[in-house]
């Protein structure tokens, strides 16, 4: 090859040498479906028969692509703004503290995660069962905090009679008075959840100025004893919360002992309604359902926030250490706080890095597929659809071609404006 | 907690023990506490996953990973030496790794030819040829997907390495010749011109002047191309078929029924993702290099 520069010819020779292995490639695998996939749209399934715009028109009007179509919307409103707003408040905020590298690379991290790995690991997070998934882990320890599980989640009346439905608990449907006694039987209490204290139930004792009752579980262990009767074998279930109403209020509570005893003192003279509030047969927190039809969507869009935020944090953050520290020191100088200083400078400076960043979260976000794919169990693709997991569903899925070139077409038309950002930038800077 | 406080504004990052220099980031306020709660959030994920994939299928299906902290006797290598005797995940590693090696080998010596060819050689149409490689920046390769098959099909790649290699290099290629011809431009001139003056080829100054000289650049494409490659799902589940999956692929299929694989799934999950962490750690500062000058410039 040694001389080749010396002819003009040679010189020529040297470029297509040079740029051929890539033009070859480019033109082959990039550049030749695009066309290919414009024509093909046009054709039906098998590619037998001239279809014109059908395929589009199935495209907008069939529910699965339609649900893809409106899904990749809410990803392209959400995602991206999300990513560069969480990328620009810790690229600002690292500047002030002294283990930014440390910070940078904890989250930048997950940029090195396969999309796949990513989803495999949030999918775990999202479980259902509290004691399994993390994020209802977490939801579960807030919820029991202001709404705690009752001890009774399932128990029914032992008579339908006496003890009827109200306000979400139970009621006696027979008022008691003042020195009256109540007896409340309950059953369909699984034993695991019976508590470990209960003891023998007793007969209520009838006192004077109060009203004494007794919680129950109307039901011995090998059969025997009667319906609303405190039987031998009999046990009293501790910790119940009752309520004496009156007038529609409720005039005071008691909980019950292990016996199952319980008494009301002080109270006015008067007839009083026993209630079993609702609190007591609170089912425990059963885990928000994530990954079900509703919340998939977001749920999904959580965790490539988790992946790429790291990217719009070091991406800004060049862009801010590139301002010269002046600028910022006089706006300060000039009376403004610090939030000022972020929006009347830093962010109006930032604004191109800004842009870019969305822009390449944008094209991204156009495009997942993955993690849709992994995330979302086969109960919830249907709901979590996305243009490219239809697209991938619909070529080679149910092989119609015809169908996923256009879906490919679309996609394509998506990012072109995008295309035109890119171009207007670099001629921009090159000139 | 005070005398930390006042000192830690003023004294070096280096001085100090590790431990006193994070009481004091710790105490530099909310910004400071703030973070702190960003990052274990962001790293819990990543634990959970890896402690899980260190616990028996019983274990995983009866509670949370997080209990292995009160019992760390839950913790067995049992799931990796259950994983390192599948064949299947076997194969499917070796497979990743004969697509992703000839992938960034390939795509560095194709895209620093043109790149050379676009950054310091004149010719007829260079500035809208290379405007067209800027365009295709953003193509998703979806697009191709169904014509590369057929194309494939004809030319009996289809379900084969070489055609999930071409692919990636094919779809990598716009990014890395705008990464290196960008780099490549920066390179003096006086260099090129005093080589081609000793009257070098322009063979002679591409591998001998601007490969060496490009090397940050190439690191970077390569560590890119490494990651994209291995990390890819979708190429490879178009492409390859049973025999050549690469481990996403095989990962995918244990999918059908979490829960139940999930003594499987998440020890393959981990190994999947060591590779490109170590990748990741070990080159960071090249990956991010990268980054800035292919989103930023």
């Amino acid at each position: 090859m040694d001389g080749a520069t010396t002819k003009r010819g040679g010189r020529s020779w040297a470029v297509a040498l040079f740029l051929a292995p890539a033009l070859v490639l480019l033109g082959a695998i990039v550049m030749y479906p695009i066309f290919f996939s414009v024509g093909r749209s046009l054709f039906d399934a098998n590619g037998s028969k001239f279809v014109g715009i059908e395929n589009y028109q199935e495209m907008f009007t069939s529910p699965a692509t339609l649900t893809a179509i409106k899904n990749n919307l809410i990803w392209v409103v959400f995602a991206p703004s999300l990513v560069t707003a969480l990328g620009l408040v810790f690229a600002v905020l690292t500047e002030r503290i002294a283990w930014s590298t440390a910070f940078k690379v904890a989250i930048f991290m997950p940029m090195a995660i396969s999309f796949l790995s990513a989803g495999v690991t949030w999918r775990l997070i999202y479980e259902q069962d509290p004691d399994l998934g993390l994020a209802n882990a977490a939801a579960g320890a807030v919820v029991n905090v202001f709404r705690p599980p009752g001890e009774l989640p399932g128990a029914r009346p032992s008579d339908e009679q006496a003890l009827r439905a109200s306000e979400g608990g139970l009621a006696a449907s027979d008022p008691v008075d003042l020195g009256g006694t109540a007896t409340l039987g309950l059953v369909a209490i699984p034993p695991e959840s019976i508590p470990a204290d209960a003891v023998q139930a007793v007969e209520p004792a009838a006192t004077d100025g109060g009203i004494a009752g007794t919680v129950w579980l109307d039901f011995a262990p090998g059969g025997g004893g009667d319906p609303g009767i405190i039987d031998q074998g009999e046990l009293g279930l501790p910790g119940v919360e009752v309520e004496a109403v009156a007038g529609g209020a409720v005039v005071a509570s008691a909980t019950s002992a292990p016996d199952g005893s319980f008494v009301f003192d002080g109270l006015e003279v008067g007839s009083y309604e026993m209630r079993l509030p609702e609190g007591n047969f609170r089912e425990p927190f059963g885990g928000i359902s994530w990954l079900g039809p509703t919340l998939v969507t977001p749920a999904i869009i959580v965790s490539y926030i988790w992946i790429w935020a790291g990217f719009a944090m070091v991406v800004i953050a060049a862009g801010l250490a590139a301002i010269p520290r002046e600028t910022l020191e006089a706006s300060r100088v000039d009376g403004g706080n610090e939030w000022q200083v972020f929006r009347r400078v830093t962010v109006p400076l930032l604004a191109p890095v800004l842009a870019v960043v969305f822009v390449t979260l944008v094209i991204n976000v156009l495009k997942i597929f993955d993690l849709v794919l992994v995330i979302a169990p086969g109960s919830a693709q249907r709901d979590a659809n996305v243009i490219a997991l239809q697209l991938w569903k619909t070529a080679f899925g149910i092989r119609d071609f015809g169908l996923g070139s256009a879906l490919a077409v679309f996609l394509l038309l998506l990012v072109l404006p995008a295309m035109a950002f890119n171009l207007r930038r670099f001629r921009a800077e090159e000139s | 907690m005070s005398t930390v406080a006042t000192t830690s504004d003023r004294t070096t990052p280096s001085s100090g023990s590790r431990s006193s220099r994070l009481v004091s980031a710790l105490t530099h306020g909310p910004a400071a506490l703030l973070l702190a709660v960003v990052s274990v959030v962001w790293l819990v994920p990543t634990i959970g996953l890896l402690i899980s994939s260190f616990r028996t299928a019983a274990d995983n299906a009866d509670s949370g990973w997080w209990t292995a902290f009160t019992a760390p006797a839950q913790l067995t290598l049992q799931p990796y030496r259950d994983l390192l005797d599948d064949p299947t995940i076997i194969s499917a590693f070796v497979n990743t790794v004969l697509i992703t090696l000839p992938s960034s080998l390939l795509i560095v010596i194709v895209a620093s030819l043109a790149a050379y060819a676009f950054a310091w050689m004149r010719f007829r149409g260079r500035d809208v040829l290379f405007l067209i490689v800027v365009g295709l920046l953003v193509v998703p390769l979806q697009v191709a997907l169904i014509p590369v098959a057929r194309l494939y099909d004809l030319l009996g790649l289809f379900g084969t390495i070489p055609g999930v290699v071409l692919f990636h290099v094919a779809f990598g290629l716009p990014f890395a010749i705008f990464l290196l011809r960008n780099f490549f431009v920066g390179i003096p001139h006086e260099l090129l011109e005093a080589a081609r003056m000793d009257g070098a080829s322009e063979w002679t100054v591409f591998t001998r002047v601007v490969l060496p000289l490009g090397l940050p650049a190439i690191a970077s494409l390569l560590i890119f191309q490494f990651l994209w490659v291995w990390n890819d799902l979708l190429v490879a589940l178009v492409f390859a078929g049973g025999e050549t999956q690469p481990l996403t692929v095989a990962i995918r299929e244990q999918l059908r029924s979490f829960s139940a694989n999930i003594d499987v799934i998440a020890p393959a999950a981990f190994l999947q993702m060591i590779v490109p962490l170590a990748v990741f750690f070990a080159f960071q500062r090249y990956f991010v290099q990268g980054l800035l000058a292919g989103s930023q410039r």
